[in-house]
């Protein structure tokens, strides 16, 4: 028993560590695209390690109006975001936390975190942290009922409900014979991954007017180490549900751990540049717009879910 | 069973007690609550650790049958939160009726041990004479608590709405015990085992009319109308038992008509369905455009009843369809999230009961920084709002994470159509979770964050308020926390006979609870390496940023309406704001207003013009009174007449 305790630890250290190492690297890799197609030289795509590390020496000012709750949501958020990429297999290995349902908590875990974020947000008594809080409220509450459903679609191909047989070899012969349920689920993924991790045409993460911003703007009166774990939090957040989409789109063969593991970090790599082209090529849309964009990736993994209903088993 | 029996006596002891006053008073009756809970709980506590049902019968000088009462494990899952809230309330409303008029805190004393009791002998009761008895009890006991504020005008509107609603229910009850008796040829539960299910059509009579009749009390759409009328209305500690236990007892006697009618058509599950599906939505939809916080969290309860009915449906479904497995684990969340909703919105209410007492007023517009003066409710009252959003590690998640694993089997395994309900259940049950956490972040938000919007004076509640929140909170932590063993120990007796079942439930619920050990592990964790950090750093306190502004006012904040404004626009079909408005104009506009309600839909579409309609049916019969002591003498005559006529000729 100790042995498969040790064990069971030893996994979800090095999946920690792993992510932890490589998180940081693929909001570099997005702004450096950006730079490159507006013609500047750009950060170094290793910069975020640096932002954090620098501002994890820093100290802090609070706001006079905020309590507790505005100190809990980095520490919430970033937890919650590191025990959802215990769900996430790497290589050919079942993830560390693999049961029957995982996919739920997964989803919720996300929940957890933006809840907190929101309430921090409500704690400074600023009407613009308000009004982020409140159009994150909304984009996510359209957003969930996606992706929960692209999972059922995925589930129901793969006949288990945990994150790990979806996400298995398995998917290659699902891809073979009910393509298009996937592209759909994929499509639909896309645009939860582009609205959970405040990507344009959702939100840009670098507009300069505060009455724009969602997520920006709820965490304008963090400092230091606390905007520290929500930058480390997002990139985490970034690396896992993006880990989702590779490998729904490009189903991983191997063993191992390690085995897959570079092509799962190309993967990764290639969808932040693809982020970075579309942060580069289109404008985000108008906030009254983004409903409907939301609404179309629901109806998307509906759609995916009624082809999986209708084929053949 | 004998404890369970000195238990209630202890009850009814404390109430009667009630009446003779004294300032003392209400703790008395608070000590004999918390002490004839404490032997109720065990008693249930016995059943569901055995397993085996516990009988009392005693003779009864009236027609049809005797007094049976028993406690099988179903129902100590529902008497265990009935006493567990009902001793916390009870201690809670030392404090709450502090200060109002002796014979007026005796009266509520008496109602509320009334209201205990009888939802206790509810639950309990084998005979459905005795069933309608106390079940009528506990709508009066109510009603009267309700009306605890009579002098106000929207207290009495609300307390009539309330009476009317519920005999509705009643009466669709009646017909069918009435009509179950008739047929069984007894009234005693037991005997209704073996009803005959000859004839599907009946059942599914039978069923319409236990969904419909126990549907009122539980506050599904659209029969919800009364709770978003009364709960705001009772006094807090009434409406955290009105709206934790019981509208519950609703759900109990549609679970046991169910058990009656023998094995389920598809159909019942998918009306549970629907009904859960329309209640969760609606019912958050509304619950998002309350300003006042009770009618808000009263809108909750019709959306956590959506999500039992959800939960139910599903165990239907899985019945129907023969997928056990899928049944059992939505059995096992609906009545999971039966303790757990009465947990939380126990402590919901309680928190708001204790807002309201501390600053008057229940519209959050009014409220803001309240976490400052009152900690330990802002505390609670957080982590109830997180527990009712269905975030882990919390109790809420795992009864509907239960419900959610429910319809992903039903999906997985079942026919097309299953697949189809799945999907809808499973789409409701997110967008319903995104709501929820929308809506608690907002009167969270609002009401104990940022800053004082009024210059409300407020100060902690006194220990007697704030301890039953606190025990609640930390139930709400431990089943969060503990999902398998809370499992085990309140719902597998229920379940017993699915032995395989509840294997592989237990396996997912310990994987639940390991990674809710890992979650909490890890944030413990950051707390540490957070403070190791901040070891002699420069932390300094400054205003709220702001965006440059230098003096930022609380007018400026985010109010709670405007916070849900892009809901309201985006659901506008559904929950059709009235808007009223008057723009400035001319050269120098003064007086310019905005306001926008939302009126309860199922009210202003369907039982305004219904009642409307009776009533105008009515008036064309009008001229039969006659107000006339010889026309009545008549009119008996007349009937005597006919039924005579009608009996000879038979």
């Amino acid at each position: 028993m100790t042995g498969e305790t040790a064990q069971f630890a030893k996994d979800i250290l090095r999946q920690w560590v792993f992510v932890l190492a490589a998180a940081p690297i693929l909001p570099g890799l997005a702004a450096r695209t950006k730079s490159w197609f507006s013609g500047r030289k750009g950060p170094p795509v290793l910069q975020l390690y640096w932002d954090i590390l620098k501002l994890f020496r820093k100290g802090t000012v609070y706001s006079r109006s905020t309590t507790s709750v505005l100190r809990a949501g980095p520490v919430i958020s970033f937890s919650a975001a590191m025990a959802a990429s215990l769900m996430i297999p790497f290589g050919g290995m079942e993830a560390p936390l693999t049961f029957q349902g995982d996919l739920i908590l997964f989803a919720y875990l996300w929940g957890l975190s933006r809840f907190f974020t929101m309430t921090a947000a409500l704690d400074t008594g600023s009407a613009f942290e308000g009004m982020g809080a409140s159009r994150e409220a909304i984009f996510s509450c359209l957003a969930e009922p996606a992706l929960l459903l692209g999972f059922l679609a995925l589930a129901r191909e793969a006949g288990s409900l945990s994150m790990s047989d979806l996400l298995s070899v398995g998917l290659i012969r699902i891809w073979s014979i009910h393509a298009p349920a996937l592209c759909l689920v994929a499509a639909a993924m896309a645009v939860v991954f582009l609205t959970e991790n405040s990507r344009i045409p959702i939100d840009d993460p670098n507009t300069h007017l505060e009455l724009t911003m969602i997520h920006e703007v709820m965490v304008l009166d963090h400092g230091g180490p606390d905007l520290a774990l929500i930058e480390y939090a997002s990139a985490v957040k970034f690396f896992v549900l993006g880990a989702l989409l590779v490998r729904i789109v490009y189903p991983i063969r191997s063993g191992g751990f390690w085995d897959g593991g570079e092509v799962l970090l190309l993967g990764l790599a290639a969808l932040a540049v693809l982020v970075g082209v579309v942060e580069s090529t289109m404008a985000r849309f108008r906030l009254s717009r983004i409903p409907q964009l939301l609404t179309l990736s629901f109806v998307l993994s509906g759609f995916g879910v009624i082809l999986s209903l209708a084929a053949p088993r | 069973m004998t404890a369970l029996l000195v238990g209630l006596g202890l009850w009814i002891v404390g109430g009667v007690a009630g009446l003779f006053g004294g300032r003392r008073q209400p703790a008395v009756s608070a000590a004999l609550a918390v002490v004839g809970s404490a032997l109720g709980l065990g008693a249930a506590a016995h059943v569901l650790q055995t397993g085996a049902p516990e009988s009392f019968r005693a003779a009864w000088p009236m027609p049809y049958g005797e007094i049976h009462m028993a406690v099988d494990p179903l129902s100590a899952v529902f008497l265990a939160p009935i006493f567990l809230l009902g001793a916390l309330a009870s201690v809670y409303s030392i404090g709450y009726l502090h200060g109002r008029d002796d014979r007026q805190v005796g009266r509520a004393v008496f109602l509320f041990h009334l209201l205990a009791v009888s939802m206790c002998v509810v639950v309990c009761v084998k005979n459905a004479i005795l069933f309608l008895l106390a079940w009528e009890m506990m709508a009066i006991s109510s009603f009267l608590l309700v009306l605890l504020d009579s002098r106000q005008s929207e207290v009495r509107h609300a307390g009539w709405m309330y009476l009317v609603a519920t005999h509705i229910g009643t009466a669709f009850i009646l017909v069918l015990f009435a009509w179950m008796g008739t047929v069984a040829g007894s009234f005693d539960f037991d005997d209704w085992r073996s009803l005959p299910s000859s004839s599907e059509s009946r059942a599914g009579a039978w069923f319409v009319l236990a969904l419909i009749g126990f549907g009122a009390k539980a506050g599904f759409w659209p029969v919800h109308v009364w709770l978003p009328e009364a709960h705001p209305a009772a006094p807090s500690h009434v409406s955290a038992v009105m709206s934790g236990v019981m509208i519950k007892t609703g759900i109990y006697g549609l679970v046991r008509v169910v058990t009656f009618l023998g094995p389920p058509p598809a159909w019942w599950g998918m009306a549970l369905l629907s009904a859960g599906l329309v209640s969760g939505v609606l019912g958050v939809l509304f619950a998002l455009a309350q300003h006042d916080v009770k009618r808000l969290l009263a809108y909750h309860s019709v959306e956590n009843i959506g999500i039992i009915a959800l939960g139910l449906g599903g165990a239907l479904l899985g019945q129907a369809y023969g997928m056990e497995e899928a049944a059992v684990f939505g059995l096992a969340g609906a009545l999971l999230h039966v303790v757990n909703h009465a947990l939380f919105k126990g402590l919901l209410f309680m928190g708001a009961g204790s807002v309201l007492h501390a600053t008057g007023t229940r519209d959050v517009e009014k409220l803001g920084g309240l976490l400052k003066q009152m900690p330990a409710t802002g505390t609670t009252f957080l982590i109830g709002s997180a527990s009712i959003s269905g975030l882990p590690p919390l109790n809420g998640f795992v009864s509907e994470f239960l419900i959610y694993v429910c319809f992903f089997k039903l999906a997985l395994g079942g026919p097309a159509v299953c697949g189809a309900a799945g999907a809808a259940a499973i789409a409701g049950l997110a967008l319903i979770g995104g709501l929820a956490a929308a809506c608690f972040t907002k009167v969270f938000g609002v009401m104990f964050l940022g800053e004082r919007r009024t210059p409300l004076a407020a100060s902690e509640a006194p220990l007697s308020m704030t301890a039953p929140m606190a025990v609640l909170a930390a139930a709400c932590i431990l089943i969060g926390l503990f999902p398998a063993v809370s499992a085990s120990v309140l719902i597998f007796p229920v379940l017993a006979s699915e032995t395989d079942h509840l294997l592989s439930m237990t396996s997912v619920l310990t994987w639940v609870q390991l990674s809710a050990a890992v979650l909490v592990g890890l944030g413990i964790a950051v707390i540490f390496f957070r403070a190791w950090i901040f070891r002699g750093r420069p932390v300094s306190r400054a205003v709220t940023w702001d965006c440059g502004y230098s003096a930022p006012t609380s007018r400026m904040q985010y109010t709670a309406s405007s916070f849900v404004q892009p809901f309201i626009d985006l659901f506008q079909p559904l929950i059709q704001p009235r808007e009223r408005r008057h723009d400035p104009h001319g050269y120098f506009p003064k007086a310019a207003s905005y306001e926008s309600h939302a009126d309860d839909l199922a009210t202003r579409g369907i039982f305004g013009p219904l009642f409307g309609w009776i009533q105008t049916f009515a008036e064309k019969w009008l001229w039969i009174q006659q107000g006339r002591v010889q026309t009545y003498l008549l009119y008996v005559f007349l009937t005597l007449a006919a039924l005579l006529s009608f009996q000879m000729f038979q």
